[in-house]
């Protein structure tokens, strides 16, 4: 399946070697370029922020890079978008699957979701990246939206 | 024709993960030749819904004392040890 992920990347919402010490400045800050370019109301981060500490979204992946896939209840959204951050050191998420375990997180997809089940493309589009360790890598190195696009390219060359 | 075994899935608050590998789950087992019908819940509401169920697979923390096998992975999300969970649903649902 082709990803298609630079369709939902919001450009104004990517934040390259971001240097944050913990996963709340990273949401707060993704959160807020997406309210800022009109996505998601003020209320999404304490949204993303609140579900987050109930359910919260760490993904070890099978490469050298940990992700996170936060996201919270649609009435925070005003359109469907993803922001992404690319972190310079890893900050801690908790384990979508357990709790109690901490994930060095480098890469997060904040996702704003705006109907309940209609956005399965979005999140499967992100769980294709991620069950590519050779792309997240690229993504990792890229620093602006035009290596993400081409990273995402090569990606589709390798597995069209 | 055997009738076709029931799975539900669990996320944390059934927005988008629960459906993502609902449809993965479907894929998974369609191309092994086996038809299941999924549903998609809250990890809070499966001891509500488990009911009718053959088996539940979550993506995050639920009760195991449900009556029926629990599988809790991440791997139609992350790719890592899906064909192994696969296996593992196969043999839950008894239809191997």
């Amino acid at each position: 399946m082709a990803i298609t992920l630079q369709a939902y990347l919001v450009p104004e919402a990517l934040i390259f070697g971001m240097d944050a010490e913990t996963s709340e400045e990273v949401i707060r800050n993704l959160a807020g370029k997406l309210m800022y370019a009109g996505y998601v109301r003020g209320s999404f981060a304490e949204g993303v922020l609140t579900r987050e500490r109930a359910q919260p979204t760490g993904l070890p992946l099978d490469g050298k890079y940990n992700a996170a896939i936060p996201h919270t209840d649609v009435d925070h959204v005003i359109k469907p978008g993803i922001a992404m951050a690319t972190l310079a050191r890893p900050v801690m998420f908790r384990n979508m699957v357990n709790p109690e375990e901490q994930v060095p997180v480098q890469l997060v997809f904040l996702l704003a979701l705006d109907q309940p089940k209609s956005q399965i493309e979005m999140l499967q589009q992100v769980s294709h990246v991620l069950q590519n360790p050779e792309l997240v890598e690229h993504l990792m190195n890229a620093r602006n939206l035009f290596q993400v696009r081409e990273a995402l390219r090569k990606a589709n060359a390798v597995s069209p | 024709m055997p009738q076709a075994k029931r799975i539900l899935v669990a996320c944390g608050t059934a927005i988008a993960t629960s459906t993502v590998v609902a449809k993965a789950i479907e894929d998974a087992l369609r191309e092994r030749g086996i038809e299941v019908i999924t549903r998609q819940c809250k990890a809070s509401e499966v001891a509500s819904m488990v009911e009718g169920m053959d088996l539940v697979v979550t993506t995050t923390p639920v009760p195991t004392n449900l009556g029926v096998p629990v599988i809790q992975t991440l791997a139609f999300l992350t790719g890592i040890g899906k064909e192994a969970v696969i296996e593992q649903i196969v043999k839950a649902l008894g239809t191997k």
